[in-house]
């Protein structure tokens, strides 16, 4: 971004009203990459993508399950997000030790926020340089929440973040309207399409993507290659030689929206933390 | 710094074995509430008890409530020490107080009171200094009914019918032989005034005057004190010192 005098620390403002450490940091989670979160009444699919650094490296884990009922998708640095992932695991069975059920995932986000909040406000800490995509099951039903480093956090239908995330947002904006009806095997098929949108025309296959699922009797758990490869040449979603047109898929008719193209954020300007 | 020679240094008794140390753990209880009794019915959950406080042997208080509701679908009843109940209803205060503070929609059921007071009767139990009380928590939450007991060592479990003191030896055979799960209300009330009236004749620290109290889903009541029909007309209690003259 800018370079200017106000950013050497998180704990000074600049005239304009803005923390750019923290900008920064959310930056940071614009440059990991993409994951991306969809619900249903029952279920709560998460997915990114996985590229390794080099053919002989495995890649970074970044789907994580926190307890039966959440799981959580980083974005930024995985390192960072490791650390709020075991947080999380902790609180988790703090409370089921203590109460015997289940934390639920509003108030686990809420703690997260608390304490990304703090790394806002203290000279010497740093925020957090990761995006949470937080997806549970509780009492009062299936949840996705993102949790950014400035300790903001909001409730979503679906969100993707990372990088060309735009793309996956796009596509689900056209669709999310169906999220809440449908059925499992149709929320995986629809988190496997808006992953493929941000990669932009390579080939979508198992061994670059992770895809996990939470639901009312499921128990949080990640997709083995198998069944996420199979999935994938069910819905035929493999691949595309031009980036610009998007296959026809078997029932979204008349889909003639030139595909994966980044918009511009629309809110370039705007502290970040605004929206 | 001038120290003054002319004044001693003061004995320093080792704190690990004075007495100070020791008044801070295993107690005796002094105020006591005696048997609760609780059953699952139709519609949720009964508990009774009666409303006596017992100094050793004497019926000293008699207007005790021993059943309280804990949050919105929750009611708990206590035997035993009545100055550690009341201190439970604090921690549980404390509890529905911050539960509810975070405001959003969710709230602790029975079952997570429950636990939190197993945890909590356990951890005092380990150290030495225990919460003199068996509890008995009950309670409906979203058409769930809930109905568990904990006592002063950490014993804790749930069951369709409870009961603590000598509710535990004399209510629950009675409770075994005719509890089922389809008891209406009036069944059930019917059953523990039977229970109650047992406790009533053979407990020596129950007082006649008790209270009813019942939680389902739209809410809880408890019922305004009353008393039980006794009967004492009985031919063994008539002239009891006719075999030995001069006896009382």
């Amino acid at each position: 971004m800018f370079r200017n005098q106000y950013d050497t620390d998180v704990t000074t403002w600049s005239p304009a009203g803005r923390l750019f450490q923290v900008e920064y940091a959310m930056e940071a989670v614009k440059q990991g990459s993409a994951a991306i979160g969809l619900r249903s009444k029952t279920h709560v699919v998460l997915a990114s993508v996985n590229k390794a650094n080099s053919e002989l490296s495995s890649h970074q884990k970044k789907i994580f399950k926190v307890d039966d009922h959440i799981g959580v998708a980083i974005a930024g640095l995985t390192a960072d997000g490791r650390v709020l992932s075991r947080y999380m695991r902790s609180e988790c069975i703090n409370y089921s030790y203590s109460y015997e059920s289940k934390l639920p995932v509003g108030r686990l986000v809420v703690q997260l926020a608390d304490k990304a909040q703090v790394c806002t406000q203290r000279s010497w800490k740093r925020p957090y340089g990761v995006g949470l995509l937080v997806g549970g099951l509780d009492e009062s039903g299936a949840h996705l929440y993102y949790n950014c480093p400035s300790g903001n956090y909001f409730e979503y239908q679906a969100f993707a973040m990372g990088s060309r995330s735009q793309a996956a947002k796009t596509y689900m904006e056209r669709k999310f309207e169906t999220f809440t009806e449908s059925s499992r095997e149709n929320l995986i098929k629809d988190a496997l399409f808006a992953l493929r949108e941000t990669l932009q025309g390579e080939k979508l296959t198992s061994s670059i993507c992770t895809v996990a699922v939470v639901g009312v009797d499921e128990s949080f758990h990640i997709l083995d290659k198998e069944t996420v490869q199979a999935l994938i040449n069910e819905f035929e979603i493999a691949g595309e030689e031009a980036p610009a047109n998007e296959a026809a898929p078997q029932d979204q008719g008349g889909d003639a929206q030139a595909g994966a193209a980044d918009q511009g954020p629309t809110d370039q300007g705007v502290a970040p933390m605004d929206i | 710094m001038i120290v003054d020679s002319s004044s001693p240094a003061p004995a320093k008794k080792s704190l690990l074995l004075s007495s100070e140390a020791d008044l801070q753990r295993t107690q005796t209880p002094y105020v006591t509430g005696t048997s609760v009794i609780a059953i699952k019915y139709k519609d949720g959950i009964l508990i009774a008890a009666d409303m006596g406080g017992s100094y050793g042997s004497t019926l000293r208080y008699k207007n005790v409530e021993r059943i309280r509701p804990v949050g919105k679908h929750s009611l708990i009843g206590a035997s035993g020490e009545i100055s550690d109940f009341q201190e439970i209803l604090r921690y549980l205060d404390e509890l529905i107080l911050n539960d509810s503070m975070w405001d959003d929609g969710n709230s602790l059921g029975p079952k997570e009171v429950h636990n939190y007071l197993t945890r909590v009767m356990y951890n005092r139990r380990n150290k030495f200094n225990p919460l003199w009380n068996s509890l008995i928590l009950g309670g409906v939450k979203n058409g769930q009914k809930y109905l568990g007991t904990v006592n002063m060592i950490g014993v804790h479990y749930e069951d369709n019918h409870v009961a603590t003191g000598f509710g535990n030896h004399l209510a629950r055979p009675i409770l075994r032989e005719e509890w089922n799960e389809n008891l209406t209300f009036e069944e059930g009330v019917k059953l523990l005034e039977k229970c109650m009236r047992v406790l009533l004749y053979r407990d020596r620290s129950a007082v006649n005057k008790l209270q009813i109290a019942k939680i389902t889903d739209e809410g809880f009541t408890i019922s305004q004190p009353y008393s039980l029909k006794t009967q004492w007309k009985f031919k063994a209690f008539e002239n009891p010192t006719v075999g030995a003259e001069g006896s009382w």
